[in-house]
């Protein structure tokens, strides 16, 4: 190793005009990242490269976990066993009885010539890690582009809905779970039918129903559904249940919180579920250009 | 090659060897590593910000060998890992490594206290930094534990400056001649 000497004179610009050029650069990236998501293809670029790090990383965690499978014992195991069975037993009444009504659901949807609502094949898939941004709620899952994944593909897991998938990259993607600040599910309350949006808090146990009147008819520990109004979340999977109720008649709405089903911040298997059909065209909007999902009715006519 | 002047090898009183670049890459990657370990929130709350406050560290200790550039561009990478605005994360660093590059002289002279004190409202400010972006982008304030990665991070620093030197130190002692 062969030190050569400093240079005696500084060269370069100073340290004060590289930081304005930086601080200038990274604000400009932040604005058209904040304003208009330019930089998708750089960030997916990043992404890739750190990939096998992200790998790398979660390996010590998994290895542990493999480790701790090893050394259950057998008792817990005979009793996870004898649970499983007799959920099966349950379960197997049931879904014989949903493979007639499905049959018969068919018959009818063929009947009134409606479109029929398909499977939507479930992608399994394992969360990496939980983002580390305080102040959005997403989650890293080890499935992307290269798995046909695209933005707005709705997540569950095995008690309700998780959340949505949000950016896309080669080989993970972000879901940003239902508890995000920006994440809002149609919803519908069980109990009474009653329709409303749930909108994240942005921490984790939380969720809020917005713009309910006060005299709406809605109690605590109401089960709230997807509607399935939206087309993004297929109609009937457990979201939320409602926690505490507000009611002021000093404000015209009521302060509705809600606690999520799914396990927002406990599960690490999720499943990607595949994109919902082409809806029909919004009838109000005839005179808007075309878009894709009006070329099969085209076809149609 | 490799660049050194002569006072960047002085820790205190002891001379160390000169930095080679792939020891230098080396710990970069450990950090971003340490930074990509799954974890559970509340770890997260805590967990301090490894890449940052090795910037400081190299900053300080050896500022002709890590620069603006590097810090800004393991902002990038930061910022795609934690999934937050593009940019966020590079800004912050930017500030960051200015400071540890401009104080180098004032905090090797210090004493480890003091020196913490340092790294932690240099840290702070860079959290406080990202706070500001995001506030901006219309995000909610997480709440003062948002600050808690800088305190840990900080109370690292004496871990960080005693494990980094050891691959630096001198096999033999030059007294014993």
């Amino acid at each position: 190793m062969q030190a050569t000497p400093t240079p005696i004179f500084k060269r370069g610009p100073s340290l004060h005009a590289r930081l304005a050029f930086f601080a200038l650069l990274s604000l400009i990236l932040l604005v058209s990242d904040a304003r208009f998501r330019y930089l998708e293809s750089i960030r997916s670029t990043f992404s890739v490269v750190l990939y096998p790090l992200q790998r790398l990383a979660g390996l010590p965690g998994a290895l542990l976990g493999r480790a701790g499978d090893f050394f259950v014992t057998q008792s817990s195991l005979y009793r996870e066993n004898e649970s499983l069975r007799h959920e099966a037993l349950q379960n197997a009444g049931r879904s014989l009885r949903l493979e007639a009504l499905e049959a018969e659901n068919g018959q009818l949807r063929r009947m009134i010539d409606s479109r029929l609502a398909p499977d939507r094949t479930p992608q399994l898939s394992t969360i990496l890690y939980e983002s580390r941004d305080a102040f959005t709620r997403k989650v890293i899952i080890d499935r992307g582009g290269a798995h046909d994944l695209r933005p707005g593909l709705a997540v569950i897991d095995h008690l309700g809905v998780l959340g949505q998938v949000t950016r896309v990259f080669p080989f993970v993607s972000e879901v940003s779970l239902v508890t995000d600040k920006s994440q809002s599910v149609p919803v519908q309350d069980v109990r009474s039918g009653l329709r409303a949006v749930t909108f994240g808090l942005g921490h984790d146990g939380g969720l809020e129903l917005r713009f309910i009147p006060v005299n709406a008819d809605i109690q605590n520990g109401d089960v709230l559904v997807s509607s399935g109004i939206d087309g993004t979340f297929p109609p009937g999977l457990p979201v939320a249940v409602v926690s505490n109720i507000e009611r002021n008649a000093a404000f015209p709405f009521a302060r509705i919180t809600c606690k999520p089903i799914a396990g927002v911040s406990s599960f690490t298997q999720v499943s990607v579920l595949s994109a919902a059909p082409d809806l029909p065209d919004n009838p109000l909007k005839k005179d808007a250009p075309p878009t894709k999902a009006r070329k099969p009715m085209d076809r149609e006519q | 090659m490799t660049r050194n002047s002569i006072g960047d090898n002085i820790h205190g009183s002891e001379i160390l060897l000169p930095v080679a670049s792939r020891y230098i890459l080396l710990t970069v990657f450990a950090a971003v590593l340490l930074q990509l370990v799954p974890m559970p929130r509340f770890v997260a709350w805590v967990w301090p910000d490894f890449v940052a406050l090795l910037l400081v560290y190299w900053g300080v200790f050896q500022p002709r060998r890590l620069g603006l550039v590097s810090a800004w561009l393991l902002g990038l990478v930061m910022d795609v890992a934690d999934a937050s605005l593009f940019g966020q994360h590079a800004l912050a660093y930017s500030v960051l490594m200015f400071g540890a590059i401009f104080l180098h002289r004032r905090i090797r002279m210090f004493a480890l206290p003091y020196q913490i004190a340092h790294v932690a409202v240099m840290l702070i400010a860079q959290q406080l930094l990202q706070l500001l972006v995001r506030l901006v982008a219309g995000a909610e304030f997480p709440g003062m534990v948002w600050f808690a990665a800088s305190l840990t991070g900080a109370a690292l620093w004496p871990v960080l400056v005693a494990v980094l030197k050891i691959p630096l130190q001198q096999r033999s002692n030059p007294d014993d001649v």
